[in-house]
């Protein structure tokens, strides 16, 4: 047997996965992430009195720290895995890279493990966020110079 | 009404995402990538400004709100101290993110132990 052949058989028998449901899925969990900020930052600006921007920054730590303990309890994988983009598009993918990283590389020591490899990851996302806001930042300077 | 507002953006973004991962050969850290990009990209003309103050929170918990924020305290510093004030800046916004994920993620790798 060829390999196209076997290619052939493979993707008749593999069962496909309809691409709608994962389609609803991502953009109601994505949703339900853009809700839950929402909600969130109106309970501090509302209650706490806090300001919106102290609101944003309290919001984002507390959506961190519950996706970092539940990676930790090896929850949030599974959870990536039914939720595809719902879940990685949010500050919970950034924070779900770094996490995962980190623990993965816990066993080879704490300088050479997790400080080498803790954006082993996510430093790429920085980068070029970084690399991209200098360019479009100059753009945006030279022509509107603010 | 906010919350709908909220719900839809982000919604929207992380569909586009899944039409993507889809349809074409990226993984997830490519696309990650990209919208960081676009986000920056969206900054440039100040239309990423436009969604933040129509949608609500929904825009800061995308990732697309780390590239935005990036070009916003890069011009907080070109307000403070002109042209020098451009690299000083970039991250005036963004460290509240990066440095709550290091602290948290540095704890929860020494709490937990990795499962496979």
């Amino acid at each position: 047997m060829t390999k196209e052949e076997y290619n052939n058989i493979c993707d008749k028998v593999m069962p496909k996965e309809s691409h709608l449901k994962r389609y609803v899925i991502s953009f109601f969990i994505g949703g339900l992430m853009g809700f839950v900020a929402e909600l969130l930052t109106n309970i501090f600006i509302n209650y706490f009195y806090l300001s919106y921007n102290d609101s944003i920054s309290l919001m984002l730590i507390i959506v961190i720290f519950i996706t970092s303990i539940l990676t930790g309890l090896g929850v949030f994988d599974n959870l990536v895995e039914i939720c595809g983009a719902g879940l990685f598009i949010p500050i919970t993918g950034f924070a779900h890279s770094t996490t995962s990283s980190a623990l993965e590389y816990r066993k080879e020591g704490f300088i050479f493990g997790i400080g080498s490899n803790i954006f082993k990851l996510s430093g790429s996302v920085i980068l070029y966020a970084v690399v991209s806001s200098f360019f479009f930042g100059l753009i945006r300077y030279l022509l509107l110079e603010i | 009404m906010s919350y709908i507002y909220s719900f839809i953006f982000a919604g929207v973004v992380c569909l586009i995402a899944e039409i993507i991962l889809n349809n074409t050969n990226l993984k997830p850290g490519h696309i990650i990538c990209l919208f960081v990009i676009f986000g920056s990209m969206l900054d440039t003309f100040k239309i990423y400004d436009f969604f933040q103050d129509n949608f609500g929170a929904g825009t800061s918990i995308v990732i697309t709100s780390f590239g935005h924020l990036i070009m916003h305290g890069a011009f907080l510093g070109v307000k403070q101290s002109g042209f020098i004030g451009f690299l000083n800046g970039f991250f005036n916004y963004t460290t509240v993110g990066i440095s709550a994920t290091i602290v948290f993620a540095f704890i929860t790798s020494i709490l937990f132990k990795a499962k496979n």
